[in-house]
């Protein structure tokens, strides 16, 4: 009886319960709106219905989210990661589009290389902003995050430039093993960032040096280092991104490509548990993040609700998903309930329990 | 040691700031210089224009055809890209107001909220020309005129187009509508224009309606959830080019064919749209035209030496059906 009572408590306590609680209770009401919300059917050989497309649409958001959750876990923050999409997206189509066979292989790989390059120097330079020069990172990424923009439409001069590349379209539409290939793409990326950090010690050193800078130099830990390289991982994945993100309307727009994505990014890794504070960061719950707020995003469209509504709908669902994860606002409701005060968990030996999970 | 970073942190970060303000103001310092010559009296007229942004290839064009339009002119122009943002507009405009130009014209982001900021330069006595979108406020004298394109009478076009070419559809006849900027001038009239248009025909129903922001993403990522929503749709609307090119690419995943399966209607007539439409993906255009640059150099010039104009000016327009979109094509400019 206590066993089942504890492995419920367990359950309930678990930093990923609320945040798949949101997601199951959102794909519920869309089905039970329209019955065939979650069906999957075989189309043209792929698997083709709208929980595809949640997954596929929200690939660059995952990717850029996972970049994030590193940088806040250093407990800074990168807000250019929009314009970062916005340049990367720019320079590889500029490319292709200035080349006399789109389909070329080489082509699109020298057009991503040149893209990569160029996010790779932008990732340094905020880098060296925030770990060399020592501004705060808000700031420093704000100049990129402004200038950023007016970068990408001068790569574009103003123009969407539209493409027709068979390769680089399959960066967005392409499929593999029936599903998008995006899908694989933003997979790929989580499973390399999570073995990199959390299957070696660089995940721990990461999240120390977010917990605090200096004491993690004194015991040995090459602190600016750590702070600069999450700024260019930060950078590379949103310059893949945005390689989706153009490649899936086949066409670079330097004004709207990624634009805002650095807030939806910061709300993904929010959802997912990792403190704005940084010194802990948690991949899975950025991930469910990301997939939360792409099919908040799907299910306005799915129930057609008005877009003068739209807005404060998704308002009210992340309000409700930012309150239900905070543990003060969860304790301050259940003791209302129950009405008397239920002693709370000791949460030092939670987080040491977090940790070695 | 903790306690040193942290006073050092802020201190940092304040001169970041100020590096950034005095850039900010060397700008601001260039530009309110060369306000001041072109500004002084006889000779050159000098227009302050703030454009939306550079969303669509249409918007692109408008851009073009204003610059090449006043430097035709001998018009010395200020140019603003406000990116969609009404508080850039603002700016701008504000801005015009102090480097004291002769004419302000603008197209404004969205409808509601500029009383204060013409008032302002009503105030200064510049004279002000409301180009390509409308604003709603009630005091008509803020502005001299507005010169552009009638888009509820383009949306009244599409709509009739499809009241003539569905006398013969037996059923319902499913629509589905995607929207601009939820707010702007065209998203609204366009959509009053269509709906007042497809009245005539109890048939025509618009099953779904959302706002794809006039992007290629934004209509294509709408169209997508339409298409599972609703198994039967006969009739995309759509209030620009670039959502229908979006848009044509979720019909094609869908495994429909656009034109035939889907009948599509789009406002504009960039060239991409253009290039739909010969091509049979789209079936109906109702043109847009950006080339209101020459118009609105003429009008500026008027209103400088204190002419009468009229209140409403109209940009020349006309359809393209897919036909008469293969003839135009070649000599088309955008």
């Amino acid at each position: 009886m206590t066993d089942a009572k504890n492995r419920y408590q367990a359950v309930l306590s678990h930093r990923l319960f609320w945040p798949v609680a949101v997601l199951v209770v959102l794909l519920a009401a869309n089905t039970v709106y329209r019955p065939g919300f979650l069906s999957i059917e075989v189309n043209n050989g792929h698997l083709y219905g709208t929980p595809i497309d949640i997954l596929r649409l929200s690939a660059p958001l995952i990717l850029v989210a996972l970049g994030m959750t590193l940088v806040i876990s250093t407990g800074g923050i990168d807000l250019s990661v929009g314009s970062i999409c916005a340049i990367s997206g720019a320079i590889a189509c500029l490319h292709i589009s200035q080349a006399a066979d789109q389909n070329n292989m080489v082509t699109v790989f020298t057009a991503l290389a040149m893209a990569l390059g160029v996010a790779l120097a932008l990732g340094a330079w905020n880098g060296i902003l925030v770990s060399v020069i020592g501004i705060q990172p808000i700031i420093a990424t704000l100049i990129l995050m402004v200038a950023g923009r007016g970068i990408a439409q001068l790569v574009t001069e103003g123009q969407i430039i539209t493409i027709n590349s068979g390769p680089y379209r399959a960066i967005g539409l392409g499929h593999f093993l029936t599903l998008p290939l995006a899908i694989f793409i933003a997979l790929g990326a989580a499973l390399l960032v999570a073995g990199l950090t959390r299957r070696t010690a660089l995940g721990m050193i990461i999240e120390s040096v977010g917990g605090n800078r200096e004491a993690s130099r004194l015991a040995g830990i090459r602190s600016a280092r750590m702070v600069f390289l999450v700024y260019v991982v930060s950078a590379v994945c949103a310059a893949i991104a945005g390689f989706m993100m153009t490649a899936n309307v086949s066409s670079a727009d330097g004004n709207n490509a990624g634009l805002w994505v650095e807030l939806d990014a910061i709300l993904a890794v929010v959802i997912g548990g990792t403190s704005l504070a940084g010194g802990r960061f948690y991949l899975g719950g950025t991930i469910l993040g990301a997939l939360i707020i792409q099919t908040l995003t799907t299910t306005v469209y799915a129930m057609n609700i008005s877009p003068q509504t739209a807005l404060l709908f998704k308002a009210v669902v992340v309000i409700a998903v930012c309150l239900i994860q905070a543990p003060a606002f969860r304790a301050k409701l259940s003791r209302r309930r129950r009405g008397t005060p239920t002693p709370s968990t000791p949460s030092a030996p939670r987080q040491k329990e977090e940790v070695s999970a | 040691m903790r306690n040193m970073q942290m006073s050092l942190a802020p201190r940092r970060a304040v001169a970041a700031l100020a590096a950034l303000l005095l850039a900010g103001s060397v700008a601001a310092c260039g530009n309110s210089d060369t306000g001041s010559e072109g500004g002084g009296d006889n000779e050159k007229i000098v227009m302050g224009f703030s454009q939306v942004g550079a969303e669509s290839g249409w918007r692109t064009a408008n851009s073009t055809s204003v610059k090449e339009a006043a430097a035709e002119a001998g018009i010395e122009l200020k140019f603003d890209d406000a990116q969609q943002k009404q508080e850039n507009q603002i700016k701008a405009i504000r801005n015009y107001i102090q480097q004291k130009v002769d004419v302000i014209a603008f197209s404004p982001v969205v409808e509601s909220g500029w009383d204060t900021v013409l008032k302002e330069a009503k105030d200064a006595g510049i004279p002000v020309i409301l180009t390509d979108r409308a604003v709603d406020s009630a005091d008509k004298s803020l502005y001299k005129t507005f010169l552009g394109s009638d888009f509820v009478k383009e949306g009244r076009l599409s709509g009739e187009w499809l009241v003539e070419n569905s006398k013969d559809a037996t059923g319902d006849v499913n629509i589905v509508e995607l929207q601009g900027t939820t707010g702007s001038a065209p998203a609204n009239d366009r959509k009053e224009g269509f709906a007042a248009a497809i009245a005539a025909d109890p048939k025509l129903k618009v099953i779904a309606s959302q706002s794809g922001d006039f992007t290629r993403a934004g209509g294509k990522q709408v169209m997508e959830q339409f298409l599972k929503a609703h198994p039967k749709i006969d009739v995309l609307f759509a209030h620009n080019d670039d959502m229908g090119l979006g848009a044509l690419e979720a019909i094609t995943a869908a495994g429909k064919t656009p034109g035939k399966d889907i009948t599509i209607i789009t406002i504009d007539a960039v060239k991409d749209g253009m290039q739909a439409l010969a091509d049979g993906k789209f079936n109906f255009i109702a043109e847009c035209s950006p080339l209101l640059g020459p118009q609105l150099m003429e009008l500026a010039k008027k209103v400088h030496a204190g002419e009468e104009v009229p209140a409403r000016v109209e940009t020349e327009e006309t359809t393209f059906t897919q036909e008469q979109a293969k003839a135009a094509l070649p000599t088309r400019k955008y």
